[in-house]
């Protein structure tokens, strides 16, 4: 009966927007829509992310594009009253263009879509992850149909190259290239890997895409095993990812039913298969040395390259790995050719990149651009500019492996090349974007402490190397360093970034080099001047009391925990800041703005 | 063979495919300083982590510095080996690992061993500028091997030995990241674990983190009181290793040299293991032979193939995973505990000596010889056969410290009754030594007939296991040898699942058999030293005017005077065991 | 590391048998055989370990050199109420620390730590993809976004 269905109100079942149960929305519209007997008429599909996290939970409704946003179960009465047997939208739930502040009914109009180019995403959001029909409706497997019926391995390694697709999980290494290693080593086995174990802070474009599109990965797989002439394929994901793993199994099993996997699969006498293993929360498992250690069961260390993976990989078999945003744009490359894709993009860097725009920006979010666009274009045009407001300061790229770029940056374009000659990369596309309260020694800090948190502690100078980066850096944060110990600084990052063993130690220094470069003065200001012109570091504020205001009230005094406020009654206070510990409590105590941080 | 031509430091170089830079350098005279690196070439065990990044070198045309140890050699490198983005990045490297190391040097058990210390010199380090938190773990005191984790660099050098080579499996890298280090489970004590105190651990480890217990301030406080009469037994190996500590060249034999240098340092009466061997062959030999022809005359109840029983980490071993075989190895003590056992008895009337007075030492390749000591089954009312054994390098450096000019002493005999010996003991400090002397016994007492050659070079050699068929006069007696307890496990599952050819297997726990003990000076990685031991004790044998057990006149006495005959009551009594199911003696702690 | 001492029940090995058997006792399985164990027992301490290491027929110090590794793998047992607190990046610009250090004032313990009598657990975890909702804590399966310090008294309020 699904001709009868002519609405289809989406609702965004990802991770973000379950969070503000989205689920129970679900649920709302479902029961409306059958309190007014239209189960037949409008039907309620849950999406994978629509990427507009910032305004979650969203409500899409088809044919109309129209997105609604911030949604709370509540509104489903009104949404099925009014929209769905009214034909009037909800105007309160639209969203507000922030310039004009219209309501834009049709999500093709707002600034955060209009400059996207969906590849990787293409159907996140659009079709129901869970139901293998939805994504065969949108020419799922046709990829993989085409490969097996008209294609040789070589044809399909072929078109791949000449596609110019590079791995987006953060070496930017070419996949066509990969795939043709892996395919002339000799072996009775081989393995396709996923690499589905996202794990820069700040980054979900993965689990978007297992999420919103399960399907996707696993026709891409299966297509890269006939490439390379694997049988086998696994996933490694994140534990962390329940629902990732839940919609993949689902995938898997449909996918089995349908003759899409498993033996014979089309009929064609190839066999591929896929399983699932989970990481366990160690970031060095992206290492693709690392992940294959991790899942042969053992401490995920990465271990000297060469031997690579494609060589001699899981099992010491050769074993192609790439990411899961890297296989979403196989099947669209065999679809509708290299030519197509080789046409997006740059010289350099072909097709498109998602990233995960979030941080101090008015649209935090999953974005989709073609190679090439500028950090101005993501973060002021699609990101919305700088929350509440304030003032850019600086964007990071590439995780913790990536640096901070500042306003000079603005208008290079993203490729991989450019970012790295600017002293960042492209990583796996995270872009946190800071403002003008943001600590620059700070912020290198936090990235220190993620990389100590995550070295695997097999290599010295990112075992110890990077442990002492971050004292020198908690040495100056607290206002104790000196000139000494910035060229420390210099000479340990260069010295981690030359030695260590694997792509985590030889790129962690990165976000102290780029501060150091770009924000060379607040280095400065906090070793010299003893100031954190931002205001975070805590140590180099001083709490004082302002004599105009202060009445002498003694509550500041009377709850300072180390006794070093003095002052008679009805006379004005002191702070010794010798004593201070700069807790805050007195400014909390103050009932007449009598105490200021300086 | 394909070759590769490349350049090291200006100087061409042509090598096979396959070959490391570390090994191309090499041959040009250009040594790469390296730390966790490690290659016993000739037992197959190469460590190359690379994890500890001083052996980089600059590859022109690499983005970042190579592991000279990890990286192949490929046709038209350049390669650095000094140039200043080297020697600062190799500088900075090693001050890192020194910034999490404790600055105790100058008391540090290793000092003058480390690895870590001889490196820092090399490269002129002079000051560590980068200070901060140091990694502090509990030191693990067990009853032969002292753990300092405070100490580990994280080489995994240790770890290998450990699983890699004996499959022991007690040491695993643990946690992650700055709190990385080498570790039993749950941290737990040694002596709470499956280690079985092999000690090869200790051998390859490069600086402090571990070393054996030091039993060298008791022995100094029992020589000078004078209530106690202290005699000493040295092991055969240690003969054959001990020079190396003074300077000689490694296989020189320093047999007389030591006997002095022990009377030097005080020792009542300076005894030889080696008696104590001849002594075992005795009971082990007859044993085989009992087993044996009751084996042949259809008795199901005997178990073959009989094991040696002389090395205590090799006894643990099974004890921990092969409980329910226990009463396949030989009941015969080690050389070790017979010589205790005999000297607090027969020897102790002899001299009219109260066994609480004397003190017997051994001086041992092994540091599983402190935990054998310790055993509750080798104590007389609580006071232990042997009271404690001092290792091969704790006996150099006692001999340093009581000032002795160790290179002039003179060639001096042992003492009697307990110093006589034959060839056959001798070879015991070898891998297919302690079966090649029961075969010698054995033959001569099945047969009835005189050996025309004692020399049985079938049973010779260093490879990991070995098998040899011996014709006992129409009798083919099948026999096993394994050195390296991951060797010895391959025997074992055999044994396991039925299928065990042999009817006699000799085992030693570490490679090389006592000569590579845990005790031995350290080798740094030059397995060469290995082999000159070996050589050294064959010549040994080579060189005596008895080469049989069982011609040893002093053995013969004591059987006479004492024992009465080989497995009968008394010698069953002082020289034989038993074995314990460990299995579930693991604590969680 | 610091262990609960644990004696485990027959029932419990059986369950621990049974969950290395359905992984066919391969020694390459022993992540996947953590992550089953932990889901059934809420944490991995040392006895389970032994008990893993057995039956999969490897060194116990390789199984607790693996749990040692892996940040999922807890030798502790959470709280009745584990609370995550985010400290991915998104999270931490939009100020994870300041909710982190309320929770911590809040509860009088660190991060890693539960509360004495079990019912409050305390730890960070890396990105959960809400960063939408940033600073995100979860406590259970409940995910709260845009917390601030002073949301923290009324989060732990909800479990009273």
């Amino acid at each position: 009966m699904a001709q009868q269905i002519k609405m289809h109100l989406l609702v965004c079942g990802g991770t973000g927007c379950r969070a503000s149960e989205s689920d129970q929305i679900q649920a709302s519209l479902e029961h409306e829509l059958k309190v007014h007997g239209l189960e037949n008429e409008a039907k309620v599909v849950t999406t994978g992310c629509f990427g507009f996290c910032e305004k979650g939970p969203i409500v899409k409704v088809i044919p109309d594009n129209t997105f609604y946003v911030q949604v709370k179960p509540g509104d489903a009465r009104e949404i099925v009253e009014e929209h769905v047997i009214k034909g009037r939208k909800v105007e309160r739930l639209l969203y507000t263009d922030p310039e004009n502040k219209e309501h834009v009914a049709d999500s093709k109009h707002m600034g955060f879509y209009r400059k996207q180019i969906r590849i990787a995403l293409r159907n996140c959001g659009f079709i129901d992850p869970e139901n293998v029909d939805e994504y065969l409706a949108r020419d799922g497997y046709q990829a993989l149909g085409k490969v097996l019926s008209e294609m040789t391995p070589e044809d399909a390694i072929k078109i791949i190259k000449d596609s110019g697709l590079r791995g987006r999980g953060g070496g930017g290494f070419p996949t066509g290239l990969k795939w043709e290693i892996t395919r002339k080593s000799v072996a009775e086995k081989k393995y396709v890997v996923c690499n589905a174990d996202e794990g820069d802070p700040g980054a979900f474009m993965d689990r978007s895409i297992l999420e919103g599109d399960p399907h996707v990965v696993l026709e891409a797989m299966a297509i890269c095993g006939f490439a390379i002439g694997a049988d086998a394929g696994l996933i490694y994901i994140r534990a962390e990812y329940p629902l990732a793993i839940k919609r993949l199994k689902i995938a898997i099993d449909q996918a089995r039913n349908y003759g899409l996997l498993g033996n014979d699969i089309l009929g064609t006498g190839f066999n591929f298969d896929i399983e699932l293993r989970y990481g366990a929360g160690a970031f060095v498992c992206g290492e693709e040395t690392a992940l294959i250690h991790s899942m042969e069961g053992s401490r995920g260390e990465p271990t000297f390259k060469p031997p690579f993976p494609s060589v001699e990989g899981y099992l010491g078999k050769p074993t192609n790995v790439n990411n899961v945003e890297t296989f979403a744009n196989i099947p669209p490359i065999i679809n509708k050719g290299s030519e197509w894709f080789a046409a997006i993009g740059t010289a350099r860097a072909k097709g498109t990149k998602v990233f995960a725009l979030a941080g101090k920006i008015n649209n935090v979010g999953l974005i989709e651009v073609p190679m090439g666009t500028t950090l101005r274009e993501v973060i002021f045009e699609i990101g919305g500019g700088i929350k509440d407001g304030k003032k850019f300061k600086a964007v990071q790229t590439g995780g913790p492996s990536g640096g901070c770029l500042t306003e000079k940056h603005l208008d290079i374009p993203i490729e991989y090349d450019t970012l790295i000659a600017a002293g960042s990369m492209m990583g796996s596309g995270g872009m946190i974007v800071m403002d003008e309260d943001d600590c620059m020694v700070s912020v290198a800090k936090y990235y220190l402490d993620f990389t100590v948190e995550e070295s695997c502690g097999k290599c010295s100078p990112c075992r110890i190397g990077n442990k002492r980066l971050h004292e020198i850096l908690e040495t100056i944060t607290k206002g104790q360093g000196t000139m000494e110990d910035l060229s420390k600084l210099k000479n340990l990052s260069h010295v981690i970034k030359d030695t260590s063993l694997c792509g985590l130690g030889q790129t962690s220094p990165n976000p102290v080099l780029s501060t150091m470069e770009n924000f060379w003065d607040e280095y400065i200001s906090h070793v010299v001047d003893k100031k954190c012109t931002s205001g975070v570091c805590k140590s180099l504020m001083r709490y004082v009391i302002i004599p105009e205001n202060c009445i002498g009230c003694m509550a500041c005094a009377r709850n300072c925990p180390v006794n070093c406020i003095t002052g008679e009654r009805k006379q004005v206070h002191f702070i010794d800041q010798d004593t201070c510990i700069k807790c805050g409590t007195c400014l909390e105590k103050c009932k007449f703005n009598a105490i200021a941080i300086i | 063979m394909e070759t590769i031509k490349l350049t090291i430091d200006k100087k061409l170089v042509e090598v096979e495919k396959g070959t490391t830079i570390l090994q191309a350098a090499k041959k040009i005279g250009i040594n790469i300083p390296t730390l966790c690196y490690m290659n016993l070439g000739d037992m197959n065990i190469e460590n190359k982590p690379g994890g500890c990044r001083v052996c980089v070198v600059e590859l022109e045309g690499r983005r970042n510095l190579a592991p000279a140890c990890a990286t192949d050699c490929a046709e038209g490198m350049v390669i650095h080996t000094h140039s200043i983005r080297v020697l600062n990045a190799r500088k900075t490297v090693v001050q890192l690992i020194l910034s999490d190391h404790p600055f105790d040097c100058l008391i540090c058990a290793k000092s003058g061993n480390c690895e870590l210390q001889s490196l820092a010199h090399k490269l002129g380090i002079r000051e560590i500028p980068y200070q901060g938190e140091q990694s502090t773990y509990r030191k693990d005191t067990s009853p032969a091997i002292i753990r300092d984790v405070d100490k580990c660099i994280m080489c995994r050098r240790c770890e290998v030995m450990c699983n890699e080579v004996q499959t022991v499996g007690v040491l695993s890298a643990i946690n992650r990241g700055f709190h990385a280090v080498v570790a039993p489970a749950f941290e737990m004590n040694l002596d709470h674990s499956v280690c079985t105190y092999c000690g090869q651990c200790v051998n390859v480890c490069p600086t402090g983190a571990l070393t054996e217990v030091d039993h060298t301030n008791q022995l100094i406080n029992d020589l000078a009181d004078p209530e106690k009469t202290v005699i000493v037994q040295t092991a055969p190996a240690v003969r054959a290793a001990l020079g190396e500590e003074f300077g000689l060249e490694a296989g020189t034999l320093v047999t007389g040299k030591m006997a002095s240098a022990l009377r030097e340092l005080g020792f009542d009466y300076v005894f030889d293991t080696d008696f104590a061997a001849d002594l075992t062959i005795m009971e082990e030999g007859t044993e085989l032979l009992d087993r044996l022809s009751k084996h042949l005359a259809g008795d199901k109840e005997v178990k073959l193939p009989i094991l040696t029983s002389c090395c205590p980490a090799w006894v643990k071993f099974f004890e921990h995973n092969y409980p329910e075989m226990k009463d396949i190895p030989s009941t015969a003590r080690s050389p070790q505990q017979m010589f205790g056992s005999i000297a607090k008895t027969y020897f102790a009337d002899k001299i009219g000596v109260d066994r609480k007075k004397l003190i017997v030492v051994s001086i041992m390749p092994c540091v599983a010889k402190k935990y054998e000591c310790s055993r509750d089954e080798f104590k007389v009312d609580g006071n232990p056969d042997v009271d404690y054994s001092i290792s091969t390098r704790e006996l150099a450096g006692l001999i340093k410290r009581a000032n002795i000019d160790f290179l002039s002493l003179p060639d001096e005999d042992f003492d009697h009754p307990m110093g006589e010996s034959t060839g056959a003991a001798v070879i015991f400090g070898t891998t297919g030594g302690v079966i090649e002397a029961a075969v010698r016994t054995a033959y001569e007492v099945y047969t009835g007939k005189t050996l025309k050659k004692v020399d049985f070079e079938e049973l010779r050699g260093l490879e990991g296991l070995r098998s040899a068929t011996i014709d006992f006069d129409g009798l083919k007696l099948n026999i096993g040898i394994a050195h390296g307890l991951g060797n010895a496990r391959k025997l074992l599952d055999e044994i396991k699942a039925g299928k065990s050819m042999y009817h006699a297997i000799e085992i030693m726990a570490c490679p090389g058999g006592c000569i590579g003990g845990g005790g031995q000076p350290y080798i740094h990685g030059d397995s060469s030293i290995i082999k000159a031991r070996h050589k050294a004790i064959y010549a040994e044998d080579e060189g005596k005017t008895l080469r049989k057990s069982h011609e040893n006149p002093d053995i013969i006495k004591l059987y006479e005077e004492f024992l009465g005959k080989p497995l009968g009551e008394k010698a069953h009594h002082l020289l034989h065991t038993h074995y314990f199911d460990r299995k579930k003696e693991i604590f969680i702690d | 590391m610091s262990s609960i001492k644990i004696k485990l029940k027959e029932k419990d090995i059986a369950q621990i048998d049974e969950i290395c058997k359905s992984f066919n006792n391969e020694p390459g399985e022993l992540i996947n055989v953590l992550h089953k164990v932990q889901t059934t027992f809420g944490y991995l301490p040392a006895e389970v370990q032994d008990v893993v290491a057995n039956k999969l027929n490897m060194s116990v110090a390789k199984v607790y050199g693996v749990v040692t590794f892996y940040s999922f793998f807890t030798m502790i047992p959470k709280g009745r109420f584990p609370i995550s607190i985010c400290t991915g990046t998104a999270c931490y610009v939009r100020g994870a620390e300041k909710v982190l250090d309320e929770f911590k004032k809040q509860l009088s313990i660190k991060v890693g730590e539960s509360t004495p009598d079990g019912k409050f657990s305390l730890n960070c975890l890396r990105c959960v993809g809400a960063c939408g909702l940033a600073p995100v804590v979860q406590v259970g399966e409940k995910t709260y976004g845009r917390v601030s310090p002073d949301l923290v008294k009324d989060i732990l309020k909800n479990y009273e």
